[in-house]
């Protein structure tokens, strides 16, 4: 799924760097971060989670209150944001509306003193990496959203930076322009072989485009992974639910047994579950499993673990159904079945056998909540 | 039903039957109807306040009604008069009428003091002449030798063309005045003598002074706007409360509050020479000096709230993009953020610099002499001689200047809006 870096080497690394703002509390809690040369990497967490900052202080716009930043082992802390060669992109596109979008895309050619010739020609290459060739003479108002943050774009990647940060670029896009524009980031990131540091609060963006994408919460990286390694093997409770849909189930453990551990749920039922989060005989786990690892009825009978549910509720999505069924003393347990596999003899009240393999169930760490 | 409305080219008609087009317009006049209705008491509030004064007092600077309305019957003749020589016999029967009426009706004084505005001395020509009213003339004399009798200035053909040049209900007398010009016999203007003209000074003073005060509310204010755009919104409150107080306290108490900071024996001056930094007052009132810093601080707040309210609605991203691609941030303030300011700091200038050009108090009071602006000369012949033809051309003037002002301006700063979209 996700493709492979060109080489290894790291452009960036983050040591032990901590910010804060007020003095009293840590935005950013001793951060150690590499990004690789030519990778795709995605700062992915909810709102105030230090995703921001970690950009910012890339860019050079927030000095880290501890810690180091190099890029290709040259000491940033000290080096202003106007020579750090960073493109950035920005959420509300900050193209310059009283110049033109060619002009807008000359700006950092002429400050690097290119000639005229130069200058027009690579212009001219950028609106065409962005399919907007004939648009150079209008004005930013006059395009649309989507439009906008071509130019954006083009702008950040003209100058040939050695890496690009973009700060939710695409928030202010409706859905489906957000999914278009996100294949053709990833398409030009893929040619160009740039560098991309991206922040998002957007999940899905994130899986979709990253080489690597870094969950933060509350200033920490929770986890660092490519997104099907993410999605598949979250490290902890808050990757599990952050990422994707999941469905948790709380549990006492009773023994470990090899990888897995014996698990008794709420109900009294045992289960097994792969031990993700090391935990002491007695503790509590919350155990995750992905709604589309569950088996139902008949297809349940091979399982290790087979419990029974009560169907509450049929949500009908068009290429699938999802059923919400109570299980293990839980109303709030999904499971998603193609349309092909429902069986039309369910009905809201039914039980059924609802099965799925130890490998799927992961034992985490309790959730707090 | 169906079949009908397919047909492309019937009109579309609502259930009823009447035509689509006709209902939209019924309810679209039923709205306009509305709208008229909400804004009528203002505008009739706006014409019988605003505009109807303004009109009258164009009306003002060219409205000559004192020789055709005291001199009725001269009027008609003189209209005729070959303006050689001296007028016929006729045209002296018809002044002895005249002024003889006016007599009874005692309208003597306002025609002897409109004719002394185009020769001196025609006031006391007229009031005498007036008294000798009616004339009492032997039989067969001439009516013109008696009032060459009477005063020998009859006899002179120039005082005869100024009776007839305002024997006209209308005189662009009071516009070239105010312009520094006079009519010609034949009636083209031309510039007055050197050391008559006055106003064409004034009215380059006034403009010079309201140019200055423009270019140091802007050169102070910028900075200001800056810093209120750039701090969090609690400090920024703050700030603008401060920048709006001058505006709780009336114009004349922060002019007389500069007087007692700025004069001689002041507060500025005997700090300064009680630490010794100077030996003899400074002097800041009563000249230009004291009008610049009273009007500056008075107009100050009109140049901020426009340019703050643009710098406000910059996002500071703009900034930083220009950072990061590149360009030192000095640089990026010039190119990025200062062009997309202009349409405010222009909006604030226009308003300071048309308030300037208005501006009376001020001056009157921390200026001398030499720092009157147009605004003290119309006040002047408002309430001093009351000239009201020379108030109302020196207002009319001001007023075109302004517009012509605000005309040009708004074509710059507008087509520079348009272009960007």
């Amino acid at each position: 799924m996700s493709i492979a870096p060109p080489s290894q080497d790291v452009l960036v690394s983050f040591r032990a760097v901590q910010k804060s703002y007020d003095g009293e509390s840590l935005i950013v809690k001793n951060l150690d971060l590499d990004i690789r040369r030519g990778e795709f990497l995605t700062l992915l967490g909810p709102s105030g989670s230090g995703k921001t900052t970690c950009l910012m202080m890339l860019a050079g716009f927030e000095t880290p209150t501890h810690g180091e930043i190099r890029l290709e082992d040259r000491l940033l802390n000290n080096v202003p944001p106007h020579k750090r060669d960073i493109g950035m992109v920005f959420q509300n596109y900050a193209l310059f509306p009283h110049m033109t979008v060619a002009e807008n895309l000359a700006y950092p050619l002429t400050i690097r003193k290119l000639s005229k010739s130069e200058i027009a020609e690579k212009v001219k290459k950028a609106l065409g990496m962005v399919k907007l060739d004939n648009f150079g003479h209008r004005y930013p108002g006059q395009l649309s959203g989507g439009q906008q943050q071509r130019v954006a774009l083009a702008r950040a990647l003209v100058f040939n930076p050695k890496l690009v940060l973009m700060d939710e670029p695409l928030g202010a896009l409706d859905k489906q322009l957000r999914e278009h524009m996100q294949l053709e980031i990833k398409h030009i990131h893929e040619s160009l072989g740039v560098t991309v540091v991206y922040v998002t609060h957007d999940q899905s963006e994130a899986l979709t485009m990253s080489d690597r994408v870094a969950v933060f919460k509350d200033g920490i990286i929770q986890q660092i992974d490519a997104a099907n390694v993410l999605y598949e093997a979250p490290a902890n409770s808050f990757v599990a639910n952050f990422i994707g849909e999941n469905n948790t189930l709380a549990g006492e453990v009773l023994a470990a047994e090899g990888d897995y551990y014996a698990v008794r749920l709420a109900g009294g039922d045992v289960v097994r579950a792969l031990a993700v989060c090391p935990s002491d005989k007695g503790a509590v786990t919350s155990m995750s499993i992905r709604p589309e690892r569950v088996r139902l009825a008949d297809q349940a009978a091979g399982c290790e673990n087979r419990l029974a549910g009560r169907l509450a509720e049929f949500i009908y999505f068009g290429d699938h159904v999802r059923l919400r069924l109570e299980v293990a003393g839980q109303n709030g347990f999904m499971v998603k079945v193609p349309v092909g596999q429902l069986d039309s003899g369910w009905r809201v009240g039914d039980t059924l056998d609802v099965g799925w393999s130890a490998r799927d169930l992961r034992a985490l760490d309790p959730l707090a909540a | 039903m169906m079949s009908e409305s397919l047909v492309m080219d019937a009109p579309l008609t609502a259930a009823d039957g009447v035509p689509l087009a006709v209902k939209l317009k019924r309810q679209a006049r039923l709205k306009q109807l509305k709208a008229l209705g909400l804004i009528a008491p203002l505008a009739l509030f706006l014409l019988l306040t605003f505009l109807l004064p303004i009109g009258l007092l164009l009306k003002r600077s060219v409205d000559n009604p004192e020789v055709v309305s005291v001199l009725p019957q001269t009027s008609r003749l003189l209209a005729d008069w070959d303006q050689r020589g001296l007028p016929s016999e006729a045209v002296f029967n018809a002044l002895a009428a005249d002024l003889t009426r006016a007599r009874e009706e005692k309208t003597v004084p306002e025609l002897a003091k409109r004719l002394n505005m185009e020769i001196s001395g025609f006031r006391s020509l007229i009031q005498r002449t007036a008294r000798k009213m009616p004339l009492e003339l032997a039989p067969g004399a001439s009516v013109r030798d008696r009032f060459i009798e009477i005063d020998e200035r009859w006899g002179d053909p120039d005082h005869w063309h100024a009776i007839a040049r305002n024997a006209k209900s209308w005189t662009p007398y009071y516009v070239y005045s105010a312009l520094d010009l006079r009519e010609t016999k034949s009636g083209t203007p031309e510039l007055a003598p050197e050391e008559e003209r006055a106003f064409l000074k004034i009215f380059g003073r006034t403009l010079w002074m309201s140019l200055w005060v423009t270019i140091w509310c802007i050169a102070l204010g910028y900075p200001i706007a800056y810093w209120l755009a750039t701090l969090p919104k609690r400090q920024s409150n703050l700030l603008m409360i401060l920048v709006l107080l001058p505006f709780w306290t009336s114009v004349l108490v922060r002019v007389a509050a500069w007087i007692v900071l700025l004069q001689s024996e002041g507060l500025i001056n005997r700090a300064l020479m009680g630490l010794g930094v100077i030996d003899s007052p400074l002097p800041l009132a009563f000249n230009r000096m004291g009008v610049y810093i009273a009007m500056v601080h008075i107009l100050l707040p009109f140049i901020i709230l426009p340019t703050y309210s643009v710098m406000k609605s910059i996002p500071a991203t703009y900034m930083r993009a220009a950072i990061s691609l590149g360009d030192h941030p000095f640089a990026a303030f010039w190119k990025i953020y200062f062009p997309q300011t202009v349409a405010g700091v222009a909006a604030g200038a226009l308003l300071v610099f048309i308030m300037c050009i208005g501006y009376y108090i001020t001056p009157a009071l921390l200026g001398g002499p030499e720092e009157q602006m147009v605004s003290y000369f119309v006040a002047f012949y408002t309430n001093v001689t009351i000239n009201w033809g020379m108030a109302a051309a020196l207002g009319s003037l001001l007023l075109v200047a302004t517009m012509t002002l605000y005309a040009v301006y708004s074509k710059l700063v507008g087509a520079n809006r348009l272009s960007l979209g």
